[in-house]
């Protein structure tokens, strides 16, 4: 795009009050490769200086058209492409898509099974909720809570290996169930888990959330209304941040949730600061839960009865999760045979990622890297 | 020449002053040279601490703990492609990396790394080394203008206001600090060397004195100090999350690695010019509390002792790596490394030496002290942003400066009058 073209593009249109064709004006282009896009995100600033007058996403950098490869692929095939969407939270997504269609199928999963897929669902938020930790710290500049939170997410990352045989694209579970059992010394490393977490987590609090310059960048920065959050349509823990009490898993329960106790962190203020409270809280809530399923864990099969080759009765269906970034839908279409005839995948950074404009104008260049961090886009995701 | 050497050794001043033009070249080499070897370790050391902050090892390869990264790194900037942007305005873009590492180097020339250690002494030290360190912005906006770039601008015009707003609260101690050399005799002094001979009259260090006027000088400086150099948490011109690399995002190869030279020159510098204000220089620990000849020779002894210490360590470290043929060069290179610090360490202890070495010692060990500060705040603390930058800069740094020179005016008038009451 020309920068003559650009400076005629609606955005004036929408803030008539900012005087755009000031001399002073500098259009930047944050990314596509810039080290705190969070992957191939290119954002087009207008400058005031160091203030935001302007700000337009521009996506696609990504697109593999991940949609479109579904319509080609039987129904269990496509199963290990959604791994691909948001590749923080492999498991969330698997167990999205799988949920989706055993919907379409109608067909009741094993209550071992279910229990085993809230485990390492919960286990892949508390990884995804560290990615994003180490990587929103670090663009507001903080460089040594990266290391800590990824030294932590090693241990989740190696039960997934030990489960499953994937770190990061684990492909865990199938339709109608989890392929595999939990292996020998599963519990043990689990519940490990849990009690070594809880004071990492102190750990990293001791070293951001009192911090002075964390809260001088993170309050107020990046606000959000409830209201402007759900005209957005905007989900996760980005609307709990604002102080709207809507989490799937109390409020849809799938998979056996409604067997546990947790409770749901909500903000107040809807700022960068409240939605990294938000997080924080959400992983400690996470422990809690894994800790519950881990040990409620009953004998029984792991797998339905579900046909070798899936042909779904002819119809649409929406089902959504929540997954670590929001609320996570898949849209599905059956023409009644072993395709889809079509898949619609709402990923909850694509839609977040809307916010950005709302959130970041006016505001300074610091803070739009700070903003694009906490609302925890995955690129992969966000262009499918 | 013999004569020129006979004429050092039984001088009292420095070459400068001594107006021994040979030995003023030597020293000019042996500052940047050693200053350019402090750089290197430094750029080592740094990355090692923040490598054990961060649970991991660091560089490990090169050498024995990677103890010849920086020199492989220097090896790698200076052989790679001269690379110069095709829009860049060629001669500011080919002057700029020149002139930062000239200001960042010139400031040495008065730096007292010892009574006698210095390029030479001037009587307005301070303020030359403060007017010559606040060039180095020129370079930086040279920098960020030449590369015709959009991220450099930005990166440059942060560094430019950041470096100006905090210059101010930086001579506001200093001014407390040369306003408190006064004290003793009467008369104050700018000159660096003065300064440290004060705090040897008035037998305490400046940051000690009229407490805790002193401290919160030192303190204030110590922040202003960080913010003038660029480093985080005050690293705004060269942001990586924000700005790629700021003013340092078109240059590559040998000119970044001259950028990098003055930037840690600069770091050195000012640590200098901190721990000659206020922690008294080149001076030992207690200097009059322990005085006497016996103290003083265990004192001068401590040098050669640290080498000799760390010499042993390399050795033991040697004897427990494993005997395997993998291991051979890099076994062979730490009990040689070993060696050489012992040998340094041995020579550290002959009285001729040890007398005229222990004062750079001590004053390393100090601007060492402010060095390991730097890292310790890059590894612990969020990036500021630029208006609270200016924020802190204006509404807090300088008016607590503003308030420690008139404090130390009142209480300097109020020590003289007690004085002239005891009469």
């Amino acid at each position: 795009m020309s920068e003559k073209q650009f400076y005629d593009s609606p955005l004036e249109e929408v803030e008539p009050g900012h005087t755009f064709l000031d001399s002073n004006e500098l259009v930047l282009n944050m990314g596509p490769q810039h080290p705190s896009t969070h992957g191939v995100l290119r954002v087009i600033l207008k400058l005031d200086g160091e203030k935001v007058n302007g700000i337009e996403c521009v996506i696609g950098y990504l697109h593999r058209g991940i949609e479109k490869v579904a319509e080609h692929r039987t129904w269990a095939q496509f199963a290990p492409f959604v791994d691909r969407l948001d590749y923080t939270a492999a498991v969330s997504n698997s167990l999205g898509y799988c949920l989706a269609v055993e919907k379409l199928l109608s067909v009741e999963v094993p209550k071992r099974a279910q229990y085993l897929r809230v485990i390492l669902t919960e286990l892949c938020r508390l990884a995804s909720h560290q990615v994003w930790l180490g990587t929103h710290v670090l663009d507001i500049g903080a460089v040594t809570p990266l290391f800590y939170t990824f030294r932590d997410r090693e241990d989740i990352l190696n039960v997934f290996e030990k489960y499953c045989g994937a770190r990061l694209t684990t492909h865990a579970f199938r339709i109608g169930g989890c392929r595999y059992d939990a292996y020998a010394g599963f519990y043990e490393e689990v519940l490990h888990i849990c009690d070594d977490l809880g004071p990492k987590i102190d750990e990293y609090r001791d070293l951001i959330t009192g911090n002075r310059i964390w809260m001088q960048r993170t309050k107020n920065v990046g606000c959000i209304s409830a209201e402007d959050c759900i005209a957005y349509g905007i989900t996760g823990p980005v609307l709990r941040g604002s102080g709207v009490d809507w989490d799937l898993r109390k409020k849809q329960p799938y998979s056996s949730y409604e067997d546990f106790d947790f409770e749901v962190p909500l903000g107040t203020a809807g700022d960068t600061f409240d939605r990294y409270v938000v997080r924080v809280e959400e992983m400690r809530q996470s422990i809690r839960i894994i800790r519950q399923a881990t040990e409620g864990l009953m004998e029984g099969p792991i797998i339905a009865k579900v046909p070798k080759v899936i042909r779904p009765p002819v119809g649409e269906i929406y089902s959504s999760i929540e997954a670590p970034k929001g609320e996570l839908g898949f849209f599905l279409v059956s023409d009644g045979g072993p395709m889809p005839y079509r898949l619609r995948v709402r990923p909850p950074s694509f839609i977040n990622l809307q916010a950005l404009e709302k959130m970041a104008t006016g505001s300074l260049v610091a803070d739009v890297v700070a903003i694009i961090g906490t609302l925890d886009i995955v690129l992969g995701e966000v262009d499918r | 020449m013999i004569q020129n050497i006979l004429q050092y050794l039984h001088s009292n001043v420095t070459p400068g002053e001594d107006g021994n033009l040979f030995w003023v070249v030597v020293y000019v080499l042996l500052v940047f040279a050693g200053i350019s070897v402090g750089v290197i370790f430094m750029n080592w050391f740094e990355r090692k601490i923040m490598a054990h902050m961060q649970v991991r090892l660091g560089p490990m390869r090169v050498g024995p703990h990677g103890l010849l990264q920086p020199i492989a790194d220097a090896l790698k900037l200076i052989i790679k492609e001269d690379l110069m942007p095709a829009n860049a305005d060629k001669i500011v873009f080919w002057f700029a990396p020149v002139c930062v590492v000239m200001t960042a180097f010139c400031g040495f020339i008065v730096v007292p790394f010892g009574p006698t250690h210095a390029i030479t002494d001037m009587n307005i030290g301070v303020l030359f080394m403060l007017g010559v360190s606040s060039l180095g912005v020129l370079g930086v906006i040279m920098a960020g203008w030449a590369s015709n770039s959009h991220y450099p601008l930005m990166g440059s015009l942060r560094s430019g206001a950041q470096m100006v707003s905090y210059e101010i609260a930086m001579s506001m101690t200093v001014v407390s600090a040369v306003m408190m050399t006064s004290m003793a005799t009467g008369t104050g002094t700018l000159s660096m060397i003065g300064i440290v001979q004060a705090q040897l009259q008035q037998r305490t260090w400046f940051a000690f004195s009229f407490f805790p006027v002193g401290l919160t000088a030192l303190g204030v400086f110590s922040i202003a100090m960080v913010a003038e150099t660029n480093r985080a948490p005050f690293d705004l011109p060269e942001a990586e999350s924000e700005l790629v690399a700021g003013f340092l995002t078109e240059y590559s190869g040998f000119r970044w690695s001259l950028f990098f030279l003055a930037e840690y020159a600069s770091m050195i510098a000012v640590s200098s010019i901190a721990t000659t204000l206020w922690l008294g220089g080149w001076l030992r620990p207690f200097p009059n509390l322990l005085g006497g000849k016996n103290w003083d020779i265990a004192f001068s002894l401590v040098p050669g002792l640290t080498f000799l210490a760390i010499a042993a360590l390399c050795l033991f470290y040697f004897t427990r790596m494993p005997r395997i043929r993998a291991m051979r060069a890099e076994s062979t290179g730490l009990a040689a490394f070993g060696g050489v610090l012992g040998v340094i360490g041995l020579i550290m202890m002959l009285p001729t030496v040890r007398v005229r070495i222990q004062d750079i010692y001590w004053f390393t060990l100090k601007t060492g002290f402010f060095m390991y500060l730097y890292i310790w705040y890059r590894t612990t603390f969020p990036r500021y942003r630029f208006d609270q930058l200016m924020k802190i800069g204006w509404k807090v740094l300088l008016p607590i400066s503003i308030g420690v020179v008139v404090m130390t005016a009142l209480i300097g008038v109020r020590h003289e009058l007690l004085a002239l009451v005891w009469k």
